[in-house]
């Protein structure tokens, strides 16, 4: 069976309904027991005190936020390239949900922030592409609403989500581009010195998990919702032409 | 509840506005799925009774 039969709309539907509950349920008892886990049981940290506990929804969320856009540059590839109208679809389910986990790692690092580095918000190269990546996020959604031809909604989205495509990189390696800023490096390490401490560890890959696999049930959603539409939408157009 | 010390603003206030805003993901997401489920299973069952 060919990769592609998935990008055929029916066959997208049986198979999202089958695995949308486990996705959705799994994703949500990781989230649980991670973030539980995270806030009650750990330790305070010896430098950044009760605010470590931040770290269980700052990391998952801006990994997400980046990692949202990079799902959506390679669905957006497909369409350009193989003209898969569901790839197009999940490009724009995916965007409203990369640009709340965007709006929560911004959030959580101004709150995280202050205390640390006594500032909300510095203009620090990983934070700046990050709120790039932000207002890319909202250019992208805007452009989808504001054009009525779906196809050629997906043609422009496409092109802003490569283009944007830059500063979701940027966001994420700026730490190694420019050796200024107040942001530190990366918090998971395959280096253990610089890897958090286990205690710390073992919650946040949960409450990452947990983030991954809520993201990938609500884009599975709101790309069943995109499909119906379009349905909707093609067979009263149908009915207009008749 | 754990000993948050003089970070207890700061903490509980990037979970209740983190949890707050994918709930509203989450309901909004639910919401909207709901009624274009019910628009396009009422316009089927129309053209079905034609």
């Amino acid at each position: 069976m060919s990769l592609w039969e998935y990008a055929n709309p029916k066959r997208f539907m049986q198979i999202s309904a089958a695995v949308l509950p486990w996705v959705a349920g799994f994703g949500g008892v990781c989230l649980a027991v991670g973030l539980i886990w995270g806030f009650f049981g750990t330790p305070e940290d010896y430098r950044q005190g009760a605010t470590v506990k931040i770290m269980y929804l700052h990391v998952p969320a801006a990994l997400l936020a980046i990692n949202g856009w990079l799902m959506m540059l390679a669905a957006s590839l497909i369409w350009l390239i193989r003209r898969h109208h569901v790839s197009a679809l999940a490009a724009r389910a995916a965007a409203p949900v990369g640009l709340t986990m965007t709006v929560i790692a911004l959030v959580t690092g101004a709150i995280w922030g202050q205390p640390m580095w006594g500032t909300w918000w510095v203009w620090d190269p990983r934070l700046t592409s990050f709120l790039i990546l932000g207002l890319f996020y909202l250019g992208y959604i805007a452009l989808w609403e504001a054009i009525d031809d779906a196809d050629t909604a997906a043609d422009l989205t496409s092109v802003l989500c490569l283009v944007g495509s830059v500063f979701a990189i940027l966001s994420r390696y700026a730490v190694l581009f420019w050796n200024q800023g107040l942001h530190q490096g990366a918090s998971l390490s395959l280096d253990k010195e610089e890897n958090v401490a286990d205690v710390f560890y073992f919650p946040l890959l949960l409450c990452i998990a947990g983030f991954v696999l809520i993201f990938l049930a609500l884009v599975l959603y709101r790309t069943r919702t995109e499909i119906r539409l379009r349905r909707l939408q093609a067979l009263m157009a149908r009915d207009r032409l008749l | 509840m754990p000993e948050l010390g003089k970070y207890a603003g700061e903490v509980l206030s990037a979970y209740g506005i983190s949890l707050a805003l994918l709930a509203v993901l989450v309901a909004v997401s639910l919401a909207r799925g709901r009624r274009v489920r019910a628009k396009l299973r009422a316009y089927e069952d129309r053209k079905g009774a034609r």
